[in-house]
């Protein structure tokens, strides 16, 4: 009795374990199977190359989704990473105990705020600042453009920069450091030409998953980027991302023009087991330095 | 007079006396070695010549220490300080670079950029703390490769590098092997020709061998400072005794 | 004394400019990154508290109140319904992967690595999956069920990771002290083991919450955006964070779609304190143990 119950529950925790590897299978399953046969419809080539999206007359090009994703990333990695990796620098090396939970604490509630209030806000404070100086300076636009879109996106990576920084420079031996100041060398050039550079890897992780992150944001970059299906023309011009190509436009979308929806989900998804291959060699290489 | 003039010096970490009242003078161009059993405030001692210290929260220091009758915890610069006062730690703890850009990270530090004088004083470093037929033609590997008594070695060149003019040693060779530690040793005793070498160590035969003064400490008392000779032979206080002939262990 | 003065550190910096640049930028960044964090939530609490009135509470809504009731009781539903579903397969497949499985096994490999993949999925591919299968495929239809499914897919690697560094930090000799009661290897999973990681697993949940509280773009197309509470599981209803991006991309009701903002986001605060309460308590607890 006792043995057939051991089994039985080892039985179920196997099962339960295997959810994940279920999970991954279905959502590969179901996105390729419907968005391969669109693809081949529409021809690899002209759906990744098109320049133009124009549903109601059957062309599905998605470049200029594609260019809007990795501008819009881009921006937000050249805005984020620097300030990211300079405050984790101030976390680790720089801020005094006291102050140091209270920080942390607001780093981890900068992770938790919902896309849609960062969306928000967006929407509410950035969009009207950037259009007010693009018309001071005669730039044109009208507010939601790639670098709003950056801006915001730079604001909601910090977190996962932070992190992971902070931790991959904690984990850098103590003796460096002194090994470093011992040679006459001052508190920042011990870290950044000795500290920062042995925690490479782990600040490369950090950045990746940043990348991550800002391509696969959805709501909060439909709020602010203006959305217009056509290749960037400029960084205070409105750009259309990957994402927002399926919210946008998957509730009314049906036949083919849905498929190449889903199509569209098929490239983003690519994009992200690219990016996650990549932290997990990183990782792999972190933990073996 | 001394090169280091350790004058009323008391060291405190928050609430607990780790050094009461030395007054000591290290003379130049000897090695002293600073003998005791663990927790006796040797190290500690040490690391207040270069101000380590200055990394342990609630460390405090009353007295002075002087360097060529400077105050260091005066007006000094601690950087500058640390450039004359150069310090090997107990683990050698090469930085996770090449052992040429390990070299030249102190002279980089302190404003020296041109390659050639750069390439001049790796090659010098390196063979004056006799590292430099080992390594001439793996400059550019990764210093983390070498052996432990390789890399404690390297640790001295780079310690050398800024031409500093004294030179802390934080048991160097408790780490390594006994080869590697009889290289270390002779190594020292070269060095004490242009260099003045403070040494603490856990092995008191490594004291008799190398250095020229000994002071023995014990619970954050410095018992008994002199020749090393005439502290070896004919310790002067019972304490000292016992430790030497290993009643403390 | 003997921590550097300021005077010494200025005169230091002064002889270093390039050490000066170093420390100021990193300053700076700081303080950019927590100003930056704190002007959002000033800047959404003074908009939006004056503007939480009595009305955006009204149990229906109506185009009139823009209440955020119905969307708030749909969120709890959502929360508790998704980790029904998430929390026992997660705990029961963290128990797998600590407990039961050997090491180095490349089926094991095979889970962690889908697990890490899952953790990475945006929440539109998820929104889309949960579409595709359990709206379309199973013909749930748009439902609570559906989004509560998608979501709990969504959780399950924060729990299963969450609860497996939980269950890895129960020491060995608890086990130890349960076999050696004669206790099966299920009963000290469950008496013993399993109770000493439950702060643990706990703050892992609370971030879930989290997660569900704030997730917007993986219900759209699952649980839908009609503002009513529905009679049962399989009915549409909008969670708060969806109503509030209606709200805003609709442009009608900036003023309540403020004061929803600074309901999200005392939530999300809240729930934010709560896990990182937790969390302390058990390093306190840990501490303890371990010595």
């Amino acid at each position: 009795m006792k043995a057939w119950k051991e089994k039985f529950m080892q039985g179920v925790f196997f099962i339960a374990a295997c959810t994940s590897v279920l999970a991954v299978a279905l959502i590969c399953v179901f996105l390729f199977a419907n968005g391969i046969p669109a693809m081949k419809e529409i021809g690899f080539m002209e759906f990744l190359t098109g320049e133009r999206w124009k549903p109601t007359n059957e062309i599905f090009g998605i470049l200029p989704m594609i260019m809007g994703s990795i501008y819009v990333t881009a921006g937000a990695i050249i805005l984020g990473v620097p300030i990211g990796i300079l405050t984790s620098v101030f976390m680790a090396k720089y801020c005094p105990k006291k102050i140091y939970p209270v920080l942390k604490g607001a780093t981890e509630l900068l992770a938790g705020i919902p896309s849609v209030v960062y969306g928000f806000f967006g929407l509410v404070v950035l969009v009207p600042l950037i259009r007010d100086i693009c018309q001071k300076f005669h730039w044109g636009g009208n507010g939601s453009s790639i670098l709003t879109a950056s801006i915001l996106l730079g604001m909601m990576i910090l977190p996962t920069i932070i992190g992971v920084t902070e931790s991959a420079i904690r984990s850098v031996p103590a003796h460096y450091y002194e090994g470093a100041l011992a040679l006459g060398a001052t508190h920042e050039r011990s870290i950044f030409s000795v500290v920062l550079p042995a925690a490479k890897s782990g600040v490369v992780a950090g950045i990746v998953l940043g990348i991550g992150r800002a391509i696969g944001e959805t709501m909060a970059v439909i709020m602010v980027a203006g959305n217009q299906a056509r290749m960037p023309a400029g960084i205070v011009r409105g750009v259309r991302t990957l994402t927002a190509n399926i919210v946008l436009e998957m509730g009314y979308a049906a036949g083919l023009h849905r498929e190449a929806l889903i199509a569209t989900a098929v490239v983003l998804f690519v994009f992200i087991l690219l990016i996650n291959l990549s932290v997990s060699l990183l990782n792999r290489r972190a933990q073996h330095e | 007079m001394g090169k280091i003039s350790v004058k009323n010096l008391d060291l405190y970490y928050g609430d607990f006396k780790a050094l009461k009242n030395i007054n000591m003078e290290i003379e130049a161009n000897k090695i002293t070695a600073f003998i005791g059993p663990s927790g006796c405030g040797k190290s500690t001692l040490l690391k207040s010549i270069n101000r380590m210290n200055d990394l342990v929260e609630g460390c405090r220091i009353d007295g002075q220490i002087l360097l060529d009758q400077e105050d260091i915890y005066g007006r000094m610069d601690v950087n500058l300080l640390r450039k004359r006062v150069g310090m090997v730690f107990q683990k050698p703890n090469p930085f996770p670079m090449s052992i040429y850009d390990n070299i030249a990270f102190g002279p980089r530090t302190h404003g020296i950029h041109s390659k050639a004088k750069l390439d001049d004083i790796v090659e010098k470093s390196l063979r004056q703390a006799a590292i430099w037929e080992e390594t001439k033609d793996r400059l550019k590997k990764s210093a983390l490769g070498m052996s432990g008594g390789q890399q404690q070695r390297l640790c001295i060149a780079r310690a050398l590098a800024v031409q500093p003019e004294v030179l802390l040693m934080d048991e160097p060779t408790s780490a390594l092997d006994p080869i590697s530690t009889s290289k270390i040793e002779d190594l020292a005793m070269e060095l004490k020709k242009d260099y003045t070498i403070v040494m603490v160590t856990h092995n008191m035969q490594q004291a008799v061998r190398v250095s020229d003064n000994t002071a023995f400490f014990l619970l954050g008392e410095m018992i008994e400072y002199n020749n090393t000779e005439k502290l070896f032979s004919i310790p002067s206080d019972k304490r000292t005794e016992d430790y030497i002939t290993g009643r403390f262990g | 004394m003997n921590k550097q003065t300021i005077g010494q550190k200025l005169r230091a910096y002064r002889r270093r400019p390039g050490s000066l640049i170093l420390m100021l930028l990193v300053m700076l960044s700081a303080v950019a990154t927590f100003a930056v964090l704190l002007f959002l939530i000033a800047y959404i609490l003074i908009k939006g508290l004056p503007h939480l009135t009595p009305d955006l509470f009204a149990l229906k809504y109506t185009s009139e109140n823009a209440s955020l009731m119905p969307a708030l009781l749909n969120t709890i539903g959502m929360t508790a319904l998704s980790l029904v579903i998430a929390v026992p397969l997660g705990i029961f497949a963290a128990i797998f992967l600590v407990e039961y499985a050997k090491r180095g096994n490349k089926f094991v490999e095979i889970i962690r690595l889908t697990t890490e993949t899952l953790s990475g999925i945006p929440s539109i591919v998820y929104g889309l999956f949960g579409l595709l299968f359990f709206v379309t495929t199973l013909g749930w239809g748009y439902s609570l069920l559906a989004g509560a499914f998608t979501l709990a897919i969504m959780i399950l690697p924060l729990i299963i990771r969450t609860t497996e560094e939980a269950l890895k930090s129960v020491p060995d000799s608890f086990r130890e002290g349960s076999f050696g009661l004669g206790a099966g290897k299920l009963r000290t999973v469950f008496c013993v083991v399993l109770p000493s990681a439950v702060p643990g697993i706990l703050a892992g949940v609370i971030l879930a919450v989290g997660r569900i509280v704030g997730e917007t773009a993986a219900l759209i197309y699952t649980a839908g955006t009609v503002p009513a509470v529905p009679k049962s599981v399989m009915g549409s209803g909008r969670t708060l964070a969806v109503h509030m991006y209606n709200l805003s991309s609709e442009g009608l009701y900036m003023d309540q779609a403020y004061a929803t903002a600074v309901v999200l986001l005392v939530l999300v605060v809240g729930i934010n304190c709560l896990s990182g309460y937790i969390a302390k308590k058990i390093t306190k607890g840990n501490g303890n143990g371990e010595n």
